[in-house]
């Protein structure tokens, strides 16, 4: 028996729906056909009168959410695809981020983003939207890199009384897969260390962390003990991992799939630097995906993003210094 | 609508005086009856209520105390929103007043919400839930997805459509392209009327058999009501892109004095009354802004600065 990242996010959502009568799902085909990508398959069977097929209008279902928080349900609304949910933005950053800080009530809402790069994709199947929502006070941004995260952190995000942005990455989605679930064993805001190591530290999160693990591999080859650390939610930012870790290994390679202007990379290094540039040995590196949108053919797609090799290059140019 | 009148009265000359409002003033002057007439139909604490801008008279026909208005405008610590929203942006959600947003549209699926988060608890009963939007916001994207999903739900919503002829200063020939607003709801499967906006009567007509629809069932309901904006978009504006012939029209009658005059002419009121009525108002304004004045104003050395409700998950708050 195994399961998916994918099927821990169904089994995390069955759950919730179980053991919460306040939860609902909400989004575009997630009732009878499932979803998209399937993540909702046959809840609506087990759940009939909770999940429901929203229409096409990512500004009305995070509105409606909102609403529906207000009086005390958990709603778990599902966006098809992460980069849909830039119509869906003006509720998420002013209605829902908002509304605890304005009027003292809490807004605990889940927010589902499909994330991230496939082949194929192209521009508009393959955003990371992390860094844009984690600009904006008020939001808690999540990004699973395992299927035991993808399970419980979104158990979590389902119990937290705030706007959730849960960033679940695609490509993980059939291809990661674990034994079981194991027990829960982080909070959200806690990071992990992925990979010990002493001679340089990779910052990272969602399926850059299995990029960076490979590149790690690569380099014991070299001889080089690299430390990977997994963010797991990019807000709030475990700074106090991410500076222990640097202080152990004397450089640092913040790593994203997102574009490179600001972001999460640029987060992580300009804490490193203001906190923590005692402990650094060299400067601090960062690899993104490139300036451009995402392409859709797998030989420019696979150039776009940060890859192992591309990682391994990156961590050579950093333990040369 | 007199107390609505009156108190935006004092605000605007707060506002021209100087010092103790910060931000705009947000007048809905010319259109009380219209705001006021949905309101009184709503019963605080069972129905939703998410109004707008120009929509102190149906706010005040609601149940919100107006010292909850004069301590927002004020910035006020003991007001709802404590200082950290002002004017017009205020609610208590928990008492379904839903606090707006400035994006226009936008608190129609949130009103939505609120019913369909009922609904599922099995707890709707009769509530509805009402919202207010002005002709330039039926253009948002936001009021039509709203809309579509509200009716697409058949959630008991009233739509409230104030057809002020100009959005800020857009007139309507830039706004839309139908021939009448109203028209608009046939497309989303709702119904539709259209209402004199300067005639209390016909608005409270239109508004109680518009609730009365939607709490049978009917679905969301939409009502436009037809008047002129009688003052600038804020006091910051003169309005003076309003041309005199518009100035002149039918729309540009007083609602207020309209509903003063019917009252007199069926004997409910003299013009004495009337008078003193004006007077007792003017002495609750007041009253009111003399006591808020006296208020504590937000201390940027008490605030908590946190816009989580867990504190754990504040940024740098994790302790292992």
């Amino acid at each position: 028996m195994s399961i998916t990242y994918l099927e821990a996010i169904r089994e995390a959502q069955y759950e919730a729906l179980r053991s919460d009568p306040s939860v609902f799902l909400y989004g575009q085909d997630i009732a009878t056909f499932g979803g998209a990508f399937k993540a909702t398959k046959n809840l609506s069977r087990e759940f009939p009168d909770r999940v429901f097929d929203a229409p096409i209008s990512e500004d009305a279902m995070i509105g409606m959410a909102v609403g529906a928080a207000v009086e005390g349900a958990r709603p778990i609304v599902e966006m098809q695809f992460a980069d849909f949910s830039s119509i869906g933005f003006n509720q998420i950053i002013n209605q829902a981020a908002t509304l605890y800080w304005r009027t003292n009530v809490p807004c605990p809402i889940t927010i589902r983003m499909p994330s991230g790069g496939t082949a194929g994709s192209g521009p508009f199947h393959s955003q990371s939207m992390e860094a844009i929502y984690a600009h904006y006070p008020g939001l808690v941004i999540v990004t699973p890199a395992t299927v035991e995260d993808a399970y419980w952190m979104l158990l979590d995000s389902v119990e937290i009384n705030d706007p959730v942005v849960f960033c679940e990455h695609k490509f993980l989605y059939y291809h990661l897969k674990a034994d079981r679930i194991g027990d829960r064993e982080l909070p959200i805001g806690k990071a992990r260390i992925a990979r010990p190591g002493r001679h340089a530290t990779i910052v990272t999160y969602s399926a850059m962390v299995h990029e960076a693990l490979r590149a790690a591999e690569e380099l014991q080859l070299d001889g080089y003990q690299i430390e990977v650390v997994d963010l797991r939610s990019v807000k709030p930012m475990d700074t106090d991992t991410i500076l222990a870790s640097v202080a152990r290994t004397g450089r640092l390679l913040a790593l994203g799939e997102a574009f490179p202007w600001g972001g999460v990379t640029a987060e992580i290094i300009a804490r490193v630097t203001t906190e923590g540039f005692h402990l650094l040995d060299a400067p601090p590196m960062r690899l993104n995906s490139k300036d451009t949108p995402i392409p859709y053919h797998p030989n420019l797609w696979k150039a776009h993003r940060p890859t192992t090799a591309t990682i391994a290059a990156a961590l050579r140019t950093l333990l040369r210094h | 609508m007199l107390l609505s009148r009156v108190l935006e009265e004092k605000l605007g000359s707060l506002y021209r005086a100087g010092g103790r409002i910060v931000g705009g003033v947000y007048l809905g002057k010319g259109q009380e009856a219209f705001s006021a007439a949905l309101g009184v139909q709503l019963r605080k604490g069972k129905d939703v209520y998410a109004p707008l801008i120009r929509d102190q008279a149906g706010r005040i026909a609601f149940g919100e105390p107006i010292i909850d208005t004069v301590r927002t405008y004020l910035g006020a610590v003991t007001g709802p929103m404590r200082g950290r929203d002002g004017n017009i942006h205020r609610g208590r959600p928990k008492e379904g007043h839903m606090a707006m947003i400035s994006h226009l549209g936008s608190m129609l699926a949130v009103a939505s919400g609120a019913l369909f988060a009922r609904r599922l608890a099995g707890r709707l009963g009769d509530s509805v839930g009402a919202t207010s939007i002005g002709d330039g916001g039926t253009s948002t994207g936001a009021f039509h997805e709203g809309l579509n999903m509200a009716a697409v739900e058949k959630l008991p919503m009233i739509v409230s459509v104030a057809n002020n002829q100009y959005a800020y200063s857009t007139p309507n020939t830039r706004q839309y392209a139908c021939e009448n607003l109203v028209d608009r709801a046939l497309g989303y499967g709702v119904e539709g009327v259209t209402v004199d906006a300067t005639d209390l009567a016909s608005c409270l007509k239109a508004f109680r058999a518009a609730v009365a629809r939607a709490r049978a069932g009917g679905g969301p309901q939409m009502v436009v009501g037809t008047l002129l904006r009688l003052s600038g978009h804020g006091e910051h504006d003169d309005a003076s892109y309003i041309p005199d012939k518009a100035r002149q029209g039918p729309n540009a009658r007083d609602c207020l004095q309209v509903a003063e005059e019917f009252a007199c002419a069926h004997g409910w009121m003299t013009p004495a009354e009337v008078r003193e009525l004006h007077e007792e108002v003017r002495r609750t304004v007041d009253q009111t802004v003399s006591k808020v004045s006296k208020e504590p104003t937000p201390d940027p050395y008490k605030e908590n600065w946190q816009a989580l409700s867990c504190a754990e998950l504040v940024e740098g708050q994790y302790k292992a």
